[in-house]
């Protein structure tokens, strides 16, 4: 097969997804929510021309539903790394001296708080107002792992196991 | 104490009767008192962000009087001080994070915020902005919109929305960083807006204003070497008036045209010349439409939201639009092919400026299909409220001006023309017209009352000639978008539907002085159909400088040279757009294109499985380097999908089988590529050779 015929399959291999996404949902405008949160799942942020689609195929104005996709934190309209590091900034964990485990995090990676995704697509750094587990202060998260009582070096030994175990 | 509090509220002490109102606001405005408020209008949604009607009710607290509805027994107050002061914080608080350029800002001296504040008295602000100064949108020919003047009462959302039924813009973030803006934070010009202009009408600041072309007017007139004519539509005459204290409604035709001559006109005309010519080619084409039974129902075309509106979102009903061209656009390529040969001047030396009541008309003069060689048939769009301004500017009092006569030939309209600034105009024009027409007999009593109204949807049925025409009479594009679809769906059998974007037609328009108040808009209309009533010829065709036109320069009406001037084509201007994705082959080298349709209602009747077995059968029959295999995502026909184009063939209703026999069709026999409505060689889609 071309290679050009090989990219273009994946195309429809994503679009065949999105599709597949809206029809799970009856393509109905009240489900926006669940679409949305389906797709970030699947494409790890909402990418501009899928959400065009998501508003044409329920019959609704692009700016409604980039007004939904802009007010949840959850949504992503730039692309996320492949593993997302939630570092708890709420009371808690801010007492219990979180800025010091982000600084390092953010050193570590090389990433700010204007760009919190690595050059490599690896990692995404962000905050939290509270995961609700104060009494493992301060709280981590990587994707869906959750690691209490963190500290500047074991969150950077954690993200560095992630890369050499990636680099392999 | 006891009071007969049956059906009735108390506000501050005294009793107040419910009489159907819908909330506290009203029944407060009702006895004399205006609340402040941003966010309120009778004819939107109830949204209760701005916080300023807040009352106190007995027992209840303090509430938003818009979005409380009155109950029997209620006791209200609105004059308390922790009231006062709550409202005085609201705007304080508003202020903060307010550009402040007032003097600078194009609603300076209209601007609600300006008005509250002082009402208020707030004479301080204690607070300091919070936000950063962001980019000014000035993408859109018509609008300018300005994030740093908004205060987020979201009218201009819900106007979008709900009256005009697009909604190009909407709320997008949260907290303090929430915006109005247009999707993907995308400039207006590249979203869904018709550049209507309605929500500048509803904004209550200098968020979003029409886009001034006034400096560049001044600069055109201070060039010696420059002919400069303007026209005058018909809903500026009982608009402007409103900018220097006259009643609204009331003609001032005749001190616009002493102004504009003062300031350097050198011929002041009137569009209600090309509107005669309008209802008569129209007419015309509704006639020979009705003759065959074809194109029906015939949309009007004079409104330019309208038209980008319908290329938008019903590209499958631009054949029934009229392929006239607007008034507006008539008498530029007009004026421009008649004009520099009259005067011995060459055409790039004659400018026109048109002065509406519309921010669309900006984007219409623009279009590209409205010029040749580079120059624009129309040159510069003043809307109603800039032209006022320049009055101002050239320090001229208005009220005292002698009244002057238009020039002639341009300058002559009759009633029929002047009509079509109110909504139902347009139609009762092209009645005038038909009537006389169809039956052979002179018409006298040229009043169709009928189709006049305030509803923004009527039907209306009228015997004209022994035959009942069905009209529809349109405003609001969320109305155009109900009869659109009933149109698609076959479950009407109008004749003739007029469709204005804005509410009222176009003495509503976005361009018009600022004023909400829906008795105004009335008197607007009311005051254009006393002006054909004070005119001795009320029918298009009666128009003797039209005829002249017709006998000494355009031929026949609906003929060649008519066509070429004053007819048009239109364009699909679909949301998404036609951006295909090139699933197969190289689409830049001739080969045979198949395009399928994989929008949502052919995906569902199976265009996925279509596509994959093209796909595999392309490959299959090594047909790589011969066809071109495109993925689009909506031919806008989905009624009959799944759509598979190939070549220039649509295909619908299509199964694998039928776009396989298709292409071998293609391939053994190339069609050649056709073009469609080029019949004259104008691109105007008219059918004539």
């Amino acid at each position: 097969m071309e290679p050009n015929m090989a990219a273009s399959l994946a195309e429809t291999t994503k679009f065949q997804k999105l599709c597949g996404i809206l029809d799970h949902y009856g393509r109905h405008p009240a489900r926006l929510v669940p679409i949305l949160q389906a797709l970030q799942e699947e494409y790890r942020y909402l990418p501009e021309e899928v959400l065009s689609y998501v508003a044409t195929s329920l019959g609704i104005p692009e700016a409604n539903v980039f007004g939904v996709a802009t007010f949840y934190a959850h949504f992503a309209l730039t692309p996320k790394g492949k593993y997302i590091v939630r570092l708890c900034d709420g009371t808690a964990c801010h007492v219990k001296h979180s800025i010091p485990i982000l600084d390092a995090l953010r050193a570590r990676l090389g990433v700010t708080e204007e760009k919190g995704t690595t050059p490599d697509m690896l990692f995404t750094v962000e905050t939290v107002a509270c995961l609700g587990a104060c009494g493992l202060a301060p709280v981590m998260v990587i994707n869906e792992d959750v690691y209490g009582q963190m500290t500047p070096d074991r969150a950077v030994s954690l993200v560095d196991a992630i890369r050499a175990k990636e680099l392999q | 104490m006891t009071r007969n509090t049956q059906n009735s509220v108390v506000i501050d002490g005294k009793v107040v009767p419910i009489e159907g109102e819908r909330n506290l606001l009203e029944i407060i405005r009702k006895v004399g008192i205006d609340l402040p408020t941003f966010c309120y209008h009778s004819d939107l949604s109830v949204y209760g962000a701005c916080r300023l009607c807040l009352v106190e009710v007995k027992n209840r607290g303090i509430m938003g009087a818009c979005s409380t509805p009155p109950e029997p027994g209620m006791e209200i107050r609105i004059h308390t001080k922790e009231l006062r002061e709550i409202r005085k914080i609201a705007v304080e608080l508003l202020l903060a994070n307010h550009d402040q350029s007032c003097p600078t800002c194009f609603r300076n001296g209209m601007c609600k915020l300006q008005e509250i504040a002082r009402k208020l008295g707030v004479s301080q602000v204690r607070f300091k902005p919070i936000q950063e100064p962001v980019a000014v949108d000035v993408s859109s020919p018509s609008l300018v919109r300005d994030p740093n003047k908004c205060v987020l009462c979201g009218d201009c959302v819900r106007m979008c929305s709900e009256i005009q039924g697009i909604g190009a813009i909407g709320f997008a973030y949260r907290g303090h960083k929430t915006a109005v803006l247009p999707a993907f934070g995308k400039g207006l010009a590249d979203v869904e807006c018709v550049n209507c202009g309605q929500c500048s009408s509803v904004c209550p600041t200098g968020a979003l204003t029409p886009k001034s072309e006034i400096e560049d007017v001044w600069n055109l007139l201070a060039d010696p070497e420059m002919t400069v004519v303007a026209q005058i539509a018909p809903a500026v005459r009982v608009g402007i008036g409103e900018c220097f204290s006259t009643p609204a409604g009331e003609p001032v035709m005749g001190k616009v045209v002493a102004a504009m001559k003062t300031i350097g006109f050198d011929q002041v005309y009137d569009t209600t010349f090309s509107a005669d010519l309008t209802v008569i080619e129209e007419a015309e084409e509704f006639l020979a439409r009705k003759a065959k039974g074809e194109k029906l129902p015939q949309f009007t075309s004079c409104c330019p939201g309208w038209v980008q509106f319908a290329e938008q979102y019903y590209p499958e009903l631009l054949p029934n639009l009229s392929s006239c061209r607007s008034p507006q656009q008539m008498f530029g390529s007009l004026v421009k092919e008649m004009l520099p040969e009259q005067m011995g001047i060459p055409r790039k030396k004659l400018a026109i400026v048109s002065v509406m009541p519309c921010t669309a008309k900006k984007f219409e003069a623009r279009r590209p299909e409205f010029g040749h060689d580079g120059v624009q048939d129309v040159d510069y769009v003043l809307t109603t409220q800039e032209l006022a301004r320049m009055i101002e500017q050239a320090g001229l009092r208005f009220n005292d001006l002698e009244p002057q006569a238009r020039d002639m030939p341009f300058g002559f309209g009759t009633g029929a023309g002047v009509i079509f600034g109110a909504s139902g105009g347009v139609t009762e024009a092209v009645l005038r017209y038909a009537a006389e027409k169809v039956t052979g007999q002179t018409l006298y009593d040229t009043d169709f009352t009928d189709v006049r109204g305030d509803s923004g949807l009527r039907e209306i049925n009228i015997e004209v000639g022994g035959a009942t025409l069905r009209l529809a009479v349109v405003y609001g594009l969320a109305n155009a978008r109900v009869v659109a679809e009933k149109v698609k769906a076959g479950k009407c059998d109008y004749d003739l539907i007029e469709v204005m974007a804005c509410p009222g037609g176009c003495v509503g328009g976005a361009g018009q002085p600022v004023n909400l108040d829906l008795a105004v808009r009335k008197r607007r209309a009311l005051g254009l159909y006393k002006s054909d009533k004070g005119r001795q010829l009320h029918k298009a065709q009666d128009n003797i400088f039209v005829n002249q036109c017709y006998a000494k320069f355009l031929g026949d009406i609906g003929g060649h040279k008519a066509h070429e001037l004053l007819h048009t084509a239109y364009q699909s201007r679909r949301r998404i757009t036609d951006e295909t994705l090139v699933l197969l082959g190289d689409a830049r080298e001739p080969r045979i294109q198949v395009q399928v349709c994989l929008g949502t209602s052919c995906h569902l009747r199976g265009a996925q499985d279509i596509l994959n077995g093209l796909l595999a059968h392309i490959i299959e029959q090594g047909l790589e380097n011969a066809v071109v295999v495109k993925a689009s995502f909506c031919h806008e026909l989905c009624a009959s999908g799944p759509n598979v184009q190939v070549g220039s063939e649509m295909l619908s209703h299509c199964t694998l089988e039928t776009v396989l026999a298709a292409l071998d069709r293609h391939l053994q026999n190339p069609l050649p590529h056709a073009a469609v409505g080029d019949a004259c060689g104008h691109g105007c889609g008219c059918g004539k050779g």
